[in-house]
């Protein structure tokens, strides 16, 4: 039960059963949708840039437990950051799911993810609204596919 | 018993007879007494791949170790004895599927291969602008693009028969469907997504009332009920071997002998020849024509191999086997208030799909896995079956005839989990 319980440790299935920040932004000004093919998991960001600053996010959709909360503890994290701050995060993000952690890394409530590299197929879920998020942040509306 | 009465010794022995010995049968698979994350695998995923028995293995191993050679044309010793296996196992799947000839048997690398080699042929051949493919809202995405595909390119038009709430066929709506212009019927015979057994009879009797030609795609019928292409009188019956016990890429395509003999190549090569020239190029006699280039000699023979195996022991007692636990599985996973089975049609086949409350397949999948627990998650290749169902997914339980009671008890236990992390 302890791979298990480092999955899905308790912030992840709190968000997971009520993800934050779950609407449609009304004055977003940009979007992005995310699919993973494989297991359906369906998401879509929305954003509210202004200045390089993220002032607002949000998102919809549905998917796994780790996918939902990834999504949810992802527009708690970016919220405020600039465009740098976010890549960053992203990064580091990126680096812990796949067991590549960078010493000194500020990813704070993101570390619940950390059980995931030891769940390779499960990687594309953690990071599908973050890949996400960067389309939306690249190219104003796009599509991502996980595949 | 609706009557009320008990069951005497005397209607017993039948079904005792019938009793499979399956841990005799779990001996003669050698990955099924592995450990997975510690706990003994219990291997339910066997709708998407089936494990291979010892025979089937020994025979890919004899194969290369003594009598590696490509076939036919080859006037040395390896060669012959290459080729006598290879069209012995030819004669094996016509044995299987009571086909009148051998040559009405077409290896091709999957289910999926033969449904292209139907569409391109056949399909390409006698669909004409206007005319229509019938297929189902129960199809496996490939017995779908295929269609789509040759459809697009003759102006033809894809029909779809759609089905209820449990997941069955809507015959009336199929008769409805059904006109002049009606060329082909393609139709699953196990829907993969939800364990639905069609009554392909009445399907490929109707169809015949409007001359139309009917496939059915047995890649969850084959390995699973016995068949007798006569009797049902199909056009094309095609099957996979990796899910009939035999290896990947090799599979079977049924098709009525004269029908064969009308169709185009489908793919061009060597093989597929009687005589080259740059000008003109005759083609092979069948099913020589639809086997262009060297085929998966080993796979048609090791597929031989598992048909030897699976008729041993034999498609009844197989298919009652599967269904006792089927029915012993479903009534356990009802237990639980959190679980909703997708597919509750009255003929089903051993294939549960499943969805729980607030909980996605996947982290069903990952979390039984930890446990040893094999099963599917996802849209198993038919996106339509989930829109029909609203559903992004599913988790799928597919049992097979090494599978026991226990293992049943053991996915029980799993899904007791998965409630008890999420609770």
């Amino acid at each position: 039960m302890s791979l298990l319980r480092d999955l899905y440790q308790e912030v992840i299935l709190d968000h997971s059963k009520s993800p934050r920040n779950f609407s449609q932004l009304s004055d977003a000004n940009r979007k992005a949708d995310g699919y993973n093919p494989l297991c359906g998991d369906k998401v879509t960001v929305y954003l509210k840039v202004k200045d390089g600053v993220v002032e607002d996010v949000s998102f919809k959709g549905a998917g796994c437990a780790i996918s939902t909360a990834s999504a949810s503890l992802m527009t708690q994290a970016v919220k405020g950051k600039d465009l740098a701050e976010t890549e960053e995060l992203f990064k580091s993000f990126h680096g812990l799911v796949t067991g590549q952690a960078e010493e000194g890394s500020e990813l704070g409530e993101l570390m619940a993810f950390q059980g995931v590299s030891e769940f390779p197929v499960r990687v594309k879920c953690a990071t599908l609204a973050w890949h996400t998020l960067q389309a939306a942040l690249e190219k104003g509306e796009a599509t991502v596919s996980t595949e | 018993m609706t009557t009320g009465q008990p069951m005497t010794a005397a209607d017993r022995p039948s079904r005792r007879e019938s009793r499979l010995d399956v841990e005799q049968i779990r001996r003669d698979f050698p990955i099924l007494s592995q450990r997975v994350n510690g706990k003994p695998l219990v291997y339910l995923d066997n709708a998407a791949t089936a494990q291979k028995p010892r025979a089937v293995i020994d025979t890919i191993q004899e194969y290369y170790q003594s009598y590696n050679s490509n076939i036919h044309r080859g006037v040395h010793h390896l060669s012959q004895q290459a080729t006598e296996a290879y069209e012995k196992a030819r004669v094996k799947a016509q044995r299987l599927l009571n086909a009148p000839e051998s040559r009405e048997i077409i290896f091709v690398r999957s289910t999926t291969e033969a449904i292209n080699l139907v569409a391109q042929t056949y399909g390409r051949q006698r669909l004409q602008a206007g005319d229509e493919v019938i297929i189902s809202a129960m199809e496996h995405h490939s017995n779908i693009v295929p269609w789509q595909m040759v459809c697009q390119e003759k102006e033809a038009k894809l029909r779809v028969i759609p089905i209820n709430d449990k997941g069955e066929l809507l015959l009336e709506e199929y008769e409805k469907l059904l006109n002049e212009r009606t060329r082909v019927v393609a139709v699953t015979h196990i829907a993969n997504a939800l364990g639905t057994i069609n009554p392909i009879e009445q399907i490929i009797e109707k169809a015949h009332q409007y001359d139309a030609a009917v496939l059915i795609d047995g890649a969850q019928g084959a390995p699973h009920l016995p068949l007798d292409v006569q009797a049902l009188d199909c056009e094309f019956y095609a099957f996979s071997g990796h899910k009939f016990y035999g290896p990947t890429g090799v599979g079977i395509l049924y098709g009525k002998g004269d029908l064969l003999d009308s169709l185009p190549p489908y793919q061009g090569g060597g093989e597929m020849i009687l005589s080259v020239s740059f000008e003109e190029t005759i083609y092979n006699v069948v099913p020589h024509r639809f086997e262009a280039g060297t085929p998966n000699i080993v796979g048609a023979i090791a597929l031989g191999a598992a048909i030897d195996y699976v008729s041993h022991i034999g498609l009844e007692k197989i298919g009652y086997h599967e269904d006792e636990l089927f029915r012993y599985a479903t009534e356990q996973l009802s237990g639980f208030p959190e679980l909703t089975i997708i597919g509750t049609a009255e003929h089903k086949a051993s294939i549960i799909s499943f969805v729980m409350d607030d909980i996605h397949a996947h982290d069903v999948g990952t979390i039984l896995d930890q446990e040893g627990i094999a099963v599917r998650t996802g849209h198993h290749c038919a996106q339509p079956v989930m829109e029909r169902f609203e559903v992004p997914a599913t988790s799928r339980a597919s049992f097979a005839f090494y599978n026991t009671r226990e293992e049943v008890d053991l996915l029980v236990e799993g899904i007791g989990k998965v409630i008890e992390v999420f609770k």
